[in-house]
């Protein structure tokens, strides 16, 4: 393990993390969290889970991105809390 | 209801991007018994193709090779040959899923092999089912 990629890492899927939690636009919301499933699979990678990482990867980035941009296309995109 | 993209960039790539996902689909499903991957990672990646062709091409255009029933069928398929593969092995005098009573050369291999098929085929449809219910919704 790498110490300095390993911060890198979870440094970004924090911050990726509190950025779908706090953004205003849920469209922008949706593709955050694509993004830090994206940050989570490399986590795992580094970490030689090469199976959850593909799960995840396939699962968290793609599938679950799409869904929710299906699902903020059918509702509404401003946030209202 | 997602339409046809006027965009002749998107529609371009997509086609020719999709045969190469499902490509590397097959491939996760075919390997899934030596090397990471499996039934549902690779069935995944073939139910996110089949997304990006509605995404890119519009749901009217795909609706007529994906009907309801068709989908649905492929879902029973899977579910099907999972449990096939192991009603063969207790006929032929193993346990559930016993593979190596299986009068075939690496019996294992091929059995798990059939499992993964199985799983992927399910998994896909399903894919493609969940995502085709939230857009017609």
């Amino acid at each position: 393990m790498i110490w300095q990629l390993d911060l890198a890492l979870l440094l970004l899927t924090v911050v990726c993390a509190i950025g779908a939690l706090t953004v205003r636009d849920l469209l922008a919301s949706a593709i955050l969290l694509g993004a830090f499933g994206l940050f989570m699979c490399l986590l795992w990678v580094e970490m030689g889970a090469v199976d959850v990482a593909f799960t995840e990867a396939s699962v968290g980035a793609g599938i679950t991105t799409v869904l929710f941009v299906i699902a903020v296309f059918k509702t509404e995109r401003k946030s209202k809390d | 209801m997602i339409t046809s993209q006027e965009s002749i960039i998107i529609k371009t790539l997509s086609r020719f991007l999709i045969p190469f996902i499902q490509l590397f689909g097959l491939y996760v499903i075919m390997h899934g018994h030596s090397s990471p991957g499996g039934g549902f990672q690779g069935g995944v990646i073939l139910g996110a193709s089949f997304i990006l062709l509605v995404i890119s091409f519009g749901y009217d255009e795909v609706k007529k090779r994906f009907s309801k029933r068709n989908v649905m069928l492929l879902t029973c398929a899977g579910v099907v040959l999972y449990g096939a593969i192991g009603v063969v092995c207790q006929l032929l005098g193993g346990n559930f899923l016993d593979y190596a009573v299986l009068p075939i050369s690496q019996p294992r291999s091929m059995g798990m092999l059939g499992i993964e098929i199985g799983v992927g085929l399910t998994v896909m449809a399903v894919m493609v089912s969940i995502f085709r219910d939230l857009l017609t919704y």
